[in-house]
């Protein structure tokens, strides 16, 4: 018996090497103050306090939502960045590339995680929303933080719209044409909205069907060559990095906020 | 008997009955008022937030969709790779409303008894993070991966004909997370479904935590110290935004007529439009006179209308029945509080008058494309 507990296991060894150390800083934690350490010196893992009151651990009461939310949002970003690889954006290969994606790539299951972990994201972050309502987690001094939620969930649909359109099917141009439809009816800026006739010189129309707000989003009258250059645009680089920057501020104004909401 | 459910159901999921039944019933499942809570009682409705509830609701949920994979029309639109997502929702909606209703009742409970809410733990109490929390993210992080992989060896991502701007679909459908705003384009103009509506759910959303001034409830689950806001919240969420998401995805079909899940989706079906203005109610049908030249005068009873129902409504409810209210609340966040209220009531109400008097617009004025 004594023997075996002089032995250290591999884990063990490796947890006091050198190298792991380096990488690491703390070594494996055993006492208290090493696993607060193990927090605190992660770039990563320090997102959290060291410590938390007991509820905000249990499943129970945060559901995962917003932990799952942000896990959805990288594991887009990854799969995204390997479709990139083989998808070009124009209209005369974005439907074959879609195609040799499916087919010709070994184990090409990345387009089915990509469509599907989006869906899952914006149900993902309805119900993270569901969570903070229920538990009246907006309330003083949180209310900030509650409208940068609502903006990232509303960022959350724009992303997975843009991304609707770019393997050029019949599914992707018409829903985007539906959506992108609203735009003509936007009052003053779009061309079929209230009051653009009114934004007139004599008889030269200021919004017209080439100048309106739907113009802009899709570059165009219909939806074509320059629309899907822009949503591809919008959906790889535009959205996601002024959603980080809304993802930084709601995640630091957490932890400013008093940490995550409990009873008093 | 399989035959006269399906059916019942066709006939149920019809937008006048569906959506009638949710607006009854959501005022009961969720009372503002002690007057519903009563009816709540009565009828026992409490009962779905208990774990039989849950079980009962989700078999129910379960064996429509039984039914529905097994039917050959309604088959065609569940196996569609994009409608699993809604299969999801309303088994994960259901589910947490029901886990958050579920807590609340307990900490009400505990609440009136004069105990701390169940989440309560003594402040210095606290536990370690590492490994407290991380294996725990650790864990749903795992299974969140094993799910989304097993779902996408199972399920294909669509993927239809090449893009063909000349042949357009019937029904063209927008993402299934924006069916709501399809939806009610069927009784708002594009300008008000599709810009103004959306725009006063996010302002309407982001303004919660400043028109909410009950302090109560904040941060653990409860309903009845909060249960108004819970009620609006719940209406507006489950019934105007979800439901309606239900209904644009699985009962609407070409020409986005109604369909009920189980019928056929025949392209010839006939659906009578014969929607009518204000204005022609009012000098054709009334008065008997043409619609006159100016577009102000033709329109007056709309505007009319209208103002009443945004400016002069709030104006007499903050004088009478929402006094305390108007007191308790200060004038800016009740004018906000009535303002997105009455934007949000403003949806159904154009509904029913759409099916009770086939009314179109109340303003019309094409000529402008302003029409409300």
């Amino acid at each position: 018996m004594a023997e075996k507990k002089n032995k250290k296991s591999i884990l063990q060894t490796l947890g006091e090497s050198q190298v792991w150390k380096s990488i690491i800083r703390s070594g494996v934690p055993h006492t208290r103050r090493q696993r607060m350490h193990a927090i605190l010196g992660s770039v990563f893992l320090h997102l959290h306090p060291a410590r938390l009151p007991k509820h905000a651990v249990k499943v129970g009461y945060t559901w995962c939502m917003g932990g799952l939310s942000f896990f959805l949002f990288v594991n887009l970003t990854i799969t995204g960045i390997l479709l990139m690889f083989y998808y070009r954006p124009t209209v005369e290969y974005a439907y074959t590339d879609i195609i040799d994606l499916t087919e010709q790539v070994p184990l090409g299951i990345m387009r089915e995680l990509h469509r599907w972990a989006a869906h899952a994201m914006v149900l993902v972050v309805w119900l993270h929303m569901l969570r903070v309502f229920m538990t009246g987690s907006y309330k003083p001094p949180r209310e900030f933080n509650w409208g940068v939620g609502v903006l990232l969930m509303t960022m959350t649909m724009f992303l997975s719209f843009t991304g609707y359109l770019l393997p050029w099917d019949q599914l992707a141009i018409w829903a985007v044409t539906v959506g992108s439809n609203m735009a003509r009816a936007h009052p003053f800026i779009g061309h079929e909205g209230p009051g653009a006739s009114l934004l007139a010189i004599g008889d030269i129309n200021l919004v017209h069907i080439g100048s309106d707000v739907r113009f802009a989003l899709i570059g165009g009258r219909f939806v074509g060559e320059a629309t899907l250059l822009r949503f591809y645009v919008i959906h790889c680089i535009a959205v996601p990095f002024i959603m980080m920057i809304f993802m930084a501020v709601h995640f630091w104004r957490i932890r400013k906020d008093g940490g995550i909401s409990g009873p008093l | 008997m399989l035959e006269t459910f399906k059916h019942t159901v066709d006939y149920l999921s019809s937008p006048t009955i569906s959506f009638s039944i949710l607006t009854v019933v959501t005022p009961i499942l969720f009372p503002p008022t002690d007057w519903f809570d009563k009816i709540n009682r009565k009828l026992g409705f409490y009962l779905l937030w208990t774990k039989t509830g849950c079980a009962v609701a989700l078999s129910v949920i379960t064996f429509f969709f039984a039914v529905g994979y097994m039917d050959k029309n309604f088959s065609v639109i569940l196996m569609k790779g994009d409608n699993f997502p809604i299969v999801l929702m309303v088994y994960s909606i259901f589910f947490f409303t029901w886990l958050g209703m579920h807590k609340a009742y307990i900490n009400d409970e505990r609440l009136e008894k004069g105990l701390k809410p169940s989440e309560y733990n003594d402040p210095d109490d606290k536990v370690l993070v590492w490994p407290d929390l991380v294996y725990i993210e650790f864990i749903a992080l795992i299974l969140f991966t094993v799910f989304l992989v097993v779902w996408s060896i199972l399920v294909a991502a669509p993927l239809e004909e090449p893009a063909n701007p000349a042949a357009t679909p019937n029904p063209s459908k927008a993402p299934w997370y924006f069916l709501g705003l399809q939806e009610m384009l069927v009784y708002y103009d594009p300008w008000i479904a599709g810009i103004v509506l959306p725009l006063f759910c996010i302002i309407g959303l982001m303004a919660i935590p400043y028109m909410d001034i009950n302090k109560k409830g904040d941060g653990y689950y409860s309903f009845k110290e909060r249960r108004v806001g819970i009620f609006i919240f719940m209406y507006g969420w489950i019934v105007l935004w979800l439901f309606l998401i239900v209904l644009g995805t699985f009962f609407r079909g070409p020409n986005w007529n109604f369909y009920g899940p189980f019928e056929y989706w025949d392209a010839h079906k006939v659906v009578a439009l014969n929607n009518v203005n204000l204005s022609e109610y009012f000098w054709v049908k009334l008065l008997g006179t043409g619609l006159p030249e100016n577009i102000i005068l033709r329109e007056i009873i709309g505007f009319i209308t209208v103002g009443i129902y945004l400016f002069i409504l709030p104006i007499i409810l903050a004088k009478t029945w929402l006094k305390d209210m108007l007191e308790a609340y200060g004038p800016v966040r009740f004018v906000s509080l009535m303002l997105f209220g009455l934007v949000m009531l403003s949806l159904p109400l154009k509904m029913y008058f759409r099916w009770i008097f086939n009314l179109k617009y109340f303003i019309a004025i094409p000529e402008y494309f302003f029409n409300i």
